[in-house]
């Protein structure tokens, strides 16, 4: 409980130092939103006309006026207006985030299901052939970037059997179930699979060290079953490191695929960030990287939290 | 020279190291120019041709040499990712013994700024920093050198703050060494190997991420070759000319691979403890 609490104090003082980072760096890029917004049109607003706009967007005061407004604006849940949408903030996060936490449980379910039993397997196999089969395909997917696995995805789909990855118009999963996993699958695919690789690793390697262990040879030699042994005594303690690095990743994934995102045209949220930042969209930029900063660190508490549900020997904050 | 046996002695080593020393070959003679054709030169008349004896892996839409093309570009991708290894390496070394040897005050004030760069996802920081910079190579190094110090501050500060407990640091104070050349001799020696490992691991993930940053156009910026902007340029071209996507996207993963393999196995042999851990 102690812990928990001291670990949340510590939230704030880090997305105190996320919020001057991004607001004084997304500053720092050349160029005005409104002429990013507006282009060449720009060029046909009078000057009384852009500081109308500037106004409305409340990015004509000093700097520290404007953060000080920004984050009093967080307090009361108002993100600011987005320059691009001239919609809040929130609304067009929240309305990219569905897909990208879809994406990201898909990528984790994928990972976990395969990785897994491979590990396990492997594990259980030690230095047979198998086992060396898991790990090179393991260290191969591993070394696999996304973009490089997502292209190869869909030139073989396209040249081997003439279909392309459903795209277009993205369909909500609430709105056609089919549709929205039609088009997820693919990307969730290519993300998962050097997911699947790196918790094949992990899973391998904390089994084998769980399996050398004094209370797994108590247990066979007691007469348990290999089944037994591996499932009921050797697994639950092999899942902590599993879970720190799906943990890990998975808030990496919450924060948006950028670039696999932008292989399937996806809207999530990774590819809104870019666009944001692109087109100097201070508020989107500054608001979606501190919801992103805020999900991974919630994340990483919760990963910690999950190690004392799985050994209850495990006392956090303890050095 | 004893490394160098026992990398080559390691089975994961061996392969990991013979291809790091082909892809350095590679490189350095890219960077020398010394390729087969001119890399941004370009054949109009040959364009989109497939690979053959002219042109060992095709020419792209504008008739460039792909094969020229991809080791040019391995050379701007190892450059890249080297010096921002080296960045982020000495930023994390320089702060991690500060943090663990300092304690206190500067440990928290150095850790949580740590925490604020981490609480980032890695490609949007390279690509905030990338866009108020302008996207180029060294901005690249400067982006990724940025987004990769806090891991290497955490995997210095941990080991140094329980080397900063121990007996031989205590005598060294006793016997009056100045705190220089205490962090300088007895705690950065004996990190040496955990760096050496996080180092290699590292230029995997730097490849990645600048094959990334190319790839979104903020890398390095054409007519110079990158491979991941010759693996972008490839996507509308994908069904006619396979071979513009094919070899950059092998180059990028068997660089990687490379070095991943080279890392576990410098893992096993300066860390016999972690051998099993990421066989």
């Amino acid at each position: 409980m102690n812990y928990l609490l001291r670990r949340l104090a510590t939230f704030p003082l880090v997305l105190l130092g996320v919020s001057i980072l991004v607001f004084v760096a997304i500053r720092m890029v050349p160029g005005d939103s409104i002429t990013a917004m507006l282009g060449t049109e720009a060029g046909l607003l009078t000057p009384a006309q852009r500081d109308a706009l500037a106004a409305y967007f409340g990015i004509d005061q000093p700097w520290f006026v404007q953060y000080w407004r920004w984050i009093g604006g967080i307090l009361h849940g108002n993100f600011g207006i987005s320059v691009t949408y001239g919609r809040p903030v929130l609304d067009v996060i929240l309305e990219r985030f569905p897909l990208t936490l879809e994406l990201a449980l898909l990528s984790m379910i994928i990972a976990l299901a395969v990785g897994m039993p491979a590990g396990i397997h492997a594990a259980t196999h030690n230095e047979k052939p198998s086992d060396l089969v898991v790990r090179i395909v393991a260290m191969i997917g591993q070394s696999t970037p996304s973009f490089v696995l997502g292209l190869l995805i869909i030139y073989t789909l396209s040249a081997g059997f003439g279909v392309l990855p459903a795209m277009g118009e993205f369909a909500p999963l609430w709105q056609d179930p089919l549709r929205n996993l039609s088009q997820l699958i693919l990307p969730a695919i290519t993300l998962g699979f050097a997911f699947a690789a790196s918790v094949t690793r992990i899973a391998r390697s904390a089994m084998l060290d769980v399996l050398s262990d004094d209370y797994v040879r108590t247990a066979r030699s007691k007469g348990a079953s290999a089944r037994s042994v591996v499932w009921r005594h050797a697994l639950p303690n092999a899942l902590i490191p599993v879970v720190t690095l799906s943990g890990i990743e998975f808030g990496y994934l919450l924060g948006g695929a950028v670039i696999v995102e932008q292989i399937y045209a996806l809207p999530g949220l990774g590819r809104m960030v870019l666009d944001a930042i692109l087109q100097r969209d201070y508020a989107l930029v500054q608001g979606s990287v501190l919801f992103i900063a805020f999900n991974f660190m919630i994340v990483n508490l919760l990963v910690d939290l999950a190690y004392v549900a799985l050994d209850p020997r495990i006392r956090l904050g303890e050095q | 020279m004893r490394i160098l046996r026992a990398i080559f002695g390691h089975g994961s080593g061996r392969i990991g190291g013979v291809i790091v020393f082909v892809y350095l070959l590679l490189a350095l003679l890219g960077l020398l120019g010394l390729t087969p054709h001119n890399p941004i030169t370009q054949y109009r008349i040959d364009r989109l041709h497939a690979p053959g004896a002219a042109y060992w892996m095709g020419t792209d839409l504008f008739g460039r040499d792909v094969a020229s093309r991809l080791m040019a570009g391995i050379g701007q991708s190892f450059t890249v990712a080297f010096f921002s290894v080296a960045f982020a390496a000495l930023a994390g070394t320089v702060l991690g013994l500060a943090a663990a040897w300092l304690g206190r005050r500067w440990d928290g004030v150095v850790m949580r700024i740590m925490d604020v760069l981490l609480a980032f996802p890695a490609i949007l920081l390279a690509l905030l920093i990338v866009t108020v910079a302008g996207p180029g190579t060294w901005t690249s190094v400067v982006a990724i050198g940025i987004v990769y110090t806090p891991i290497f501050t955490r995997v210095v500060r941990g080991p140094a703050l329980s080397l900063k407990t121990r007996e031989f640091v205590d005598a060294a104070r006793t016997f009056g060494s100045s705190s220089s050349y205490i962090v300088t001799r007895h705690l950065l020696l004996n990190l040496v190997a955990p760096l050496t490992v996080q180092v290699t691991l590292a230029l995997a993930w730097a490849l990645l991420t600048e094959a990334g940053l190319s790839f979104l156009g903020l890398g390095t910026q054409p007519p110079a070759a990158s491979l991941g902007l010759m693996l972008s340029d490839s996507r509308n071209l994908m069904e006619t000319a396979p071979w513009l996507m094919i070899f950059p996207g092998l180059a990028i993963m068997i660089s990687i691979l490379g070095f991943n393999l080279l890392g576990d196995a410098l893992r096993d042999i300066l860390d016999p403890r972690m051998r099993r851990a990421f066989a």
